[in-house]
């Protein structure tokens, strides 16, 4: 190995037409989806259905023919996180509206049974309607104190089936999976309240399930054409399958694998967050400097801090500040591809992107003046759009936090 | 391939600096800071690690396959883990040797390589700061204007020159008065017209040995111009510098963070060490994540500067980065050591002393 950020061809190639993407109809797409709360994004979603259901198939059924669990082992996170990149620059609401199993495929392919990915993640392979996965973790009660959760899942001994009941808010993509298509949740409820998270299990609801009901979709501040679902259980019964890992609430051998590996999506996950607020900054970025340059106004990286203008100023340290979280990023997905253990990492660069980009994106507004505010440009969006990073997947200070124990070697008794 | 991983060779290199930094220089740091220089014993040490012959290709009689700029990065920051100035002073050849490197003629480094591969440093040096508050290193006050004869004649001043006083060689930054453009003079020690005056007095980096110079009609000859009669580029050596400079930068603030993680956790108050509190993990682990992101910015820079890219904004954003970091960083260390932390008894506030120079040094460090 040496150190190198070289990029391999083949995902540059990909990207380009990733970029044609986002360009060509995204951009387009993004202020009508953003005045039009709640519309579908329908021609990303017709465009990406036949693109993600073909790697899906190729990724079951190598799996299904005993083959290596991937594609692409060495690049699959780096690819991601570049993709999810050059898609948020186009628009981040609609990069979420990705009809894919997304979070609950990385749940099920962390700790479910290959007969449990093959059940769930098959239809994610085939037809030709989209199908969305979405996982619901928050609760009213519970939003960064995940160990809080109230909703239930209790054996019915009789029929062997989980009845759960409670309630899931900010659920991305819940309304796609269980009232728009086929899809699946994959739902956090306690079999063992006293157990506090090791009584915490992931289950797949399956749409159509009786006494699961979407029971709102939030209006929000931004990413306008993602939507965020509220679930209701009532006496939803699951077939004792839909349970992922094991039952086992006490440490039996001194692991708790199936939560631990459950949560261990997040170290694939904030990286892609990350990469999506490094898109919606980038895009700022560029704009500004853009409209920028039309004024005359250049940025220059060779001159000492007395020959610069406050602007400029402001437009370097705001490139600076994008370049660490990318780089962090970067950093984070690529220990992924190359086995390496990256929670400390993939928090690191989570807590840095939602902390810039939203910095980013409201100075982005600040420099255009009366024209930033406007919506006649995109500017205000991504601002708006922004900021939904620093608290989805972790609130920057939860990942924080999290940073803070794995460098101060404290557990979350000892730093709370 | 993307990949953060050091090769072996240079695995083997972080090693044997960093047991240096750690054993030898730490210990050594605070009297040094106190008197104003490291032990000569130290530095002739440091020496021997052979970090510059180290860098330098076979083909001019060193020991590298070729020079690599992400080599220096990793072997400045585990320098300046121990000490910055240290650093500095150690590797003050290198302000002569990489230029030589990177835009030398033949002629030049067939004349001046060798001294470089010596079992004690040479005497030699470079001047590009300036006494100026808007210093420019691209646009130096300093000029070099060609005489009846053809030979440079040189009139400036310059500042912070490290081991100016005795040195037998300054490689002397000057705009050419043709052009404008940044270019190298070797001066020689004793030059007519070359006055090194006393040693400054600066806020940090107090260790190492720095010097005002005053050029009043230094003339030299043609063949003394870096890179002769085409000169150089000097953009790219001043990206090397930023990348070495970044990279100290980082060595600094991870040993500032090491330390202020250790006392957060010793230190008791409230009945408990102030490292649970959520006010101080959340500085540490926000230095964390700063330290991280300079490094993979100097890295990165270095990485596109050893690929032949166009690296100047990459290491200008690099050093800017690192030198705004390390402000942080030290400043948060001497914040969560509080009272103590600005006692001198503790080296973080020489840390937040050292760290300063960042912001005002160019060209005072080249990997």
């Amino acid at each position: 190995m040496a150190i190198s950020f070289e990029i391999p061809e083949k995902l540059r190639q990909g990207l380009q037409m990733t970029e044609a993407v986002a360009k060509g109809v995204m951009r387009g797409e993004a202020r009508r989806l953003d005045e039009h709360e709640h519309e579908r994004p329908a021609t990303f979603i017709s465009l990406m259905w036949p693109v993600l259901r073909e790697q899906q198939k190729r990724q079951l059924d190598r799996q299904a023919a005993g083959g290596p669990k991937r594609e692409g082992l060495g690049t699959l996170n780096l690819n991601m996180v570049l993709t999810f990149e050059m898609l948020s620059w186009g628009d981040v609401g609609q990069t979420l509206c990705m009809p894919m199993a997304l979070l609950a495929g990385a749940a099920i392919e962390a700790v479910g049974t290959p007969a449990q990915k093959e059940r769930f993640l098959r239809r994610f392979a085939e037809g030709d309607a989209p199908v969305w996965g979405a996982m619901a973790m928050t609760e009213p009660g519970a939003g960064s104190d995940t160990s809080a959760i109230q909703t239930t899942a209790t054996l019915d001994p009789a029929t062997n089936e989980w009845v759960l009941n409670g309630e899931k808010i900010f659920c991305t993509n819940g309304k796609l999976a269980l009232d728009e298509s086929n899809g699946i949740v994959v739902v956090w409820a306690t079999v063992d309240r006293a157990a506090g998270r090791a009584g915490m299990k992931p289950f797949v609801v399956e749409a159509g399930t009786p006494g699961v009901t979407v029971d709102k979709v939030e209006i929000k501040h931004g990413i306008r054409a993602s939507d965020t679902a509220s679930i209701v259980f009532r006496d939803a019964r699951l077939p004792y399958e839909n349970l992922l890992g094991s039952a086992e609430v006490h440490r039996t051998d001194g692991t708790t694998k199936g939560f631990k590996g459950a949560m261990a999506t997040f170290d694939a996950s904030r990286p892609l967050i990350a990469a999506s607020a490094i898109g919606v900054g980038r895009a700022a970025l560029e704009f500004v400097k853009d409209k920028l340059a039309a004024e005359g106004i250049d940025i220059p990286y060779d001159r000492p801090y007395h020959a610069l203008s406050a602007v400029q100023r402001d437009v370097i340290e705001m490139e600076m500040q994008l370049k660490a979280a990318w780089l962090l990023t970067l950093r984070a997905a690529s220990m992924l591809d190359h086995g390496q253990h990256n929670s400390l990492e993939a928090s690191m660069a989570k807590t840095k992107a939602g902390k810039v980009v939203t910095a980013i994106t409201q100075q982005a507004v600040a420099i255009l003046g009366p024209l930033g505010y406007s919506r006649e440009w995109l500017v205000e969006k991504w601002m708006r759009d922004a900021k939904i990073n620093d608290i989805y997947e972790g609130t920057g200070q939860i990942n924080t936090l999290i940073v803070a124990r794995r460098i101060l070697d404290y557990s979350s008794r000892e730093l709370r | 391939m993307f990949s953060l991983t050091p090769t072996d060779e240079q695995q083997m290199l972080i090693d044997t600096v960093r047991r240096y930094a750690t054993e030898a220089v730490r210990p050594a740091a605070h009297d040094a800071d106190e008197r104003g220089a490291f032990p000569g014993r130290l530095v002739q040490t440091g020496w021997e690690l052979g970090i510059l012959p180290g860098s330098i290709p076979e083909s001019l009689g060193g020991f590298a396959d070729e020079y690599s700029a992400v080599t220096g990065a990793l072997a400045y920051e585990e320098l300046a883990y121990g000490d910055v100035s240290l650093a500095l002073r150690l590797m003050t050849p290198a302000l002569v040797a990489v230029p030589l490197l990177l835009a030398g003629t033949d002629a030049q480094r067939a004349r001046m390589m060798e001294q470089f591969l010596g079992e004690t440093p040479p005497p030699v040096t470079a001047a590009l700061l300036e006494p100026a508050i808007s210093f420019d290193p691209l646009r130096p006050a300093t000029t070099a204007t060609r005489d009846d004869e053809g030979c440079y004649v040189l009139n400036g001043k310059k500042a912070s020159v490290p081991l100016a006083e005795g040195a037998a060689s300054i490689l002397v930054y000057a705009a050419d008065a043709e052009t404008g453009q940044a270019q190298g003079f070797f001066v020689e020690g004793g030059t007519p017209g070359l006055t090194v005056g006393p040693r400054e007095k600066l806020m940090g980096l107090r260790a190492l040995p720095a010097y005002s110079l005053m050029l009043e009609n230094v003339r030299v000859d043609p063949g003394q111009r870096l890179g002769g009669e085409a000169g150089i580029d000097f953009g790219l050596i001043l990206a090397h510098s930023r990348v070495g400079l970044a990279a100290l930068a980082v060595g600094v603030m991870r040993g500032a963070l090491d330390y202020a993680v250790n006392y957060a956790k010793e230190r008791e108050q409230f009945g408990a060490p102030i490292a649970t509190r959520q006010a101080i993990a959340f500085m540490l682990a926000e230095c964390a994540i700063e330290i991280d992101a300079a490094r993979l910015m100097a890295w990165e820079a270095a990485w596109a500067l050893d690929q032949g890219h166009d690296a100047r904004r990459a290491a200008y954003l690099a050093k800017e980065y690192a030198a705004k970091a390390a402000l942080m960083v030290t400043d948060a260390a001497v914040q969560t050591l509080g009272g103590h932390g600005y006692i001198r008894e503790h080296p973080v506030e020489r840390w937040l002393r050292d760290a300063r120079g960042f912001a005002a040094i160019e060209g005072l460090a080249i990997v």
